[in-house]
């Protein structure tokens, strides 16, 4: 085996892993969300992420508030899941472009939409955090506020609003955070071209810089893939 | 209701009362007060507009984007390893600690762990970024009140921790040093002894900071029951670190969760305040700083010999999949969303800043303080400008 594999590849015998805090978790947050809850994924050791009914977004986690403790509101944002048209900028602008793939692909508790919104939340007293996702209408992007429900989402929308365009139903003020009022687009949806990488492609893309320890000079030239 | 209850009750009609008779007597009309952005106090280019009667504060309302470098954009067109390099800009005055949790999430995602002696210093290096960036707090906290001395001891003793970051790292603001897998290097030879002195000087230094402010009557009259946050606030804003703890919340993520770190191999113990004043605050990074010392101290004597690097391919491709790693850093807790497709850079990767959360409390609790207040409180509540835009 070529020592540039992956180091997942080595170890081979794979033991089916358990987390039964998460599990039991899981359980509970069923309980409670009830039919709100569309899917879930527990990512062993680490996380729990569940995907909620966009209708129950502010309602689900009013209910996960209130009668499971999570009361610390850690962050809020979205996730555009389009293939970006415009690769990472790393080849000639001036070329011709090679076909994308441009099959919109979700991760963790799937989804329907191109644009889906995810939180955290954290029970402060337990320690442990769940990372809720909901679809944003591709025609309509409008998810419901959680101003009412948690203070701190305020701003955390205003950017999610401005970066990606999603309207908030129930927030007081969505003005843009960093961006001038007038600005045009969504820079970090996946459309929004980045110009810089526009105008000139980044020279950094193959340029890596040798580790210590890690692989010999000699395989340099062989894993230019 | 107890009785002190009674008699703050009391005392609060009374100012109420006060200030009402003397808003008949002299009446004035509201006023708009522009603060930055360029503004010593905003520690960089954060606007604050606020809408004053007389000298009391009517609402508040921060104004960001000076900074904003769209680091979330730009990590999408970005090599893995290559993110540590604007990573390192987001709090640019403990650089190294905000490498860790990004480099901790490609790992999960990777399935690797860097060896023990790498995560023995990082979990160094991570405590030394925290006393550099905190010390500085504690030296301006006092220009914040009119006391000039402070921040000179703060610049002169916090250059001898700046000096063994670069002495480790070679870069004393952005060390650009934590590689996925382990480190770019191993410590250089002295560097422990060297170590080992420096927290004694920095220990001083608190101590130091503590006989001039802590228990100066004008620092605790203007700190003591000025911007109180309660814990159910602080929670629903998201606020962390120093901060949450000052409001009664005992939670440190260095000793509540389990990462590939190492701080659960030694002993040590998390500061708490009941108060959420200013005041609780200053106090509890104070405190903070000095245990970061004993910390780096008990890491350093057990710190194991080893590799600094783990196996890792040459050009880094991270498997498909999604992680979350936040690490206590020094302005609170500093995350990474990192959504990777299998590719040599991430998908999206959404940063949870520490001061973005901090600051966001601010309209809030600078209802009705007085304008000189808005600068202890804002100074206590400590923030990077970096850290809020990103």
């Amino acid at each position: 085996m070529s020592p540039l594999s992956s180091p997942t590849d080595s170890t081979a015998e794979v033991t089916p892993r358990q987390d039964a805090m998460r599990e039991q978790l899981l359980s509970d947050v069923t309980a409670c969300l009830g039919a709100a809850l569309v899917q879930s994924h527990i990512n062993v050791g680490n996380d729990l992420c569940v995907r909620v009914a966009t209708d129950a977004w502010a309602t689900s986690a009013a209910a996960l508030k209130t009668s499971l403790g999570f009361d610390y509101f850690c962050f809020l944002s979205a996730i555009d899941w389009m293939p970006s048209p415009f690769g990472k900028g790393e080849e000639d602008p001036t070329a011709e472009r090679e076909e994308r793939d441009t099959a919109i692909k979700q991760g963790l508790a799937g989804g329907e939409t191109r644009l889906q919104v995810f939180a955290r939340l954290v029970n402060h007293r337990t320690h442990v955090g769940i990372t809720l996702k909901a679809d944003v209408p591709d025609e309509n992007p409008v998810v419901p506020s959680w101003v009412t429900v948690f203070t701190g989402a305020n701003w955390h929308e205003r950017e999610a609003h401005e970066m990606f365009g999603i309207s908030f139903a129930g927030h007081p003020d969505l003005r843009n955070m960093y961006l001038p009022t007038d600005f045009e687009g969504h820079p970090l949806r996946k459309d929004f071209p980045l110009l810089s990488r526009m105008v000139k492609p980044w020279p950094g893309i193959v340029d890596v810089e040798p580790l210590p320890g890690g692989g010999d000079e000699d395989d340099a030239e062989g894993s230019a893939e | 209701m107890t009785m002190i209850g009674d008699r703050q009750q009391l005392a609060y009609i009374a100012s109420q009362a006060a200030d009402a008779r003397v808003n008949v007597e002299l009446e004035t009309e509201g006023m708009t007060l522009n603060i930055g952005p360029q503004h010593p106090a905003t520690h960089g280019t954060l606007r604050i507009i606020a809408r004053l009667d007389g000298e009391q504060v009517l609402w508040a309302e921060p104004s960001c984007g000076y900074m904003h470098r769209g680091y979330e954009k730009l990590t999408e067109v970005r090599t893995f390893p290559q993110v540590t390099a604007l990573v390192n800009r987001i709090d640019w005055l403990g650089s190294f600690a905000n490498e860790v949790p990004f480099i901790l999430a490609a790992e999960q995602l990777m399935e690797i762990e860097a060896p023990p002696r790498a995560q023995w210093i990082r979990t160094i290096l991570f405590e030394l970024s925290r006393i550099a960036n905190v010390s500085l707090f504690l030296g301006d906290l006092g220009v914040q009140l009119g006391a000039i001395t402070p921040v000179f001891f703060a610049f002169r003793d916090r250059e001898y921790v700046l000096n063994l970051i670069e002495g480790a790292t070679g870069g004393r603001f952005h060390p650009n040093f934590d590689r996925i897998g382990g480190l770019k290097d191993d410590l250089p030879a002295g560097w422990i002894d060297e170590t080992r002195a420096v927290m004694k000087k920095m220990r001083k230094f608190c101590d130091e900071i503590e006989n001039l402010l802590f228990g100066n009557e004008i620092f605790e009259s203007r700190t003591r029951g000025i911007g109180v946050i309660p814990r159910d606030v602080a929670l629903q804003y998201g606020m962390s670190g120093a901060n949450l703890r000052a409001s009664g919340v005992d939670w440190d993520l260095r000793r509540d969760q389990s990462l590939p770190m190492a701080w659960d191999k030694v002993d040590w113990k998390v500061w708490t305040h009941l108060d959420g004043d200013s005041y609780a605050r200053c106090w509890v990074r104070l405190q903070e700083t000095r245990e970061s010392t004993y910390i780096v101290e008990r890491l350093l004597d057990t710190l194991p010999s080893g590799p600094v690097m783990t196996k890792v391919p040459r050009i880094i491709k991270v498997p498909e999949g999604e992680a979350w790693v936040s690490t206590e850093n020094p302005l609170g807790e500093m995350g990474y969303y990192v959504v990777s497709k299998g590719d040599l850079g991430p998908f999206r990767v959404k940063i949870r800043s520490a001061s973005f959360n901090n600051i966001s409390i601010v309209p809030w609790l600078l209802k009705g303080v007085y304008v000189p207040d808005i600068i202890t409180i804002l100074a206590s509540l400590y923030f990077i400008l970096g850290d809020i835009d990103r």
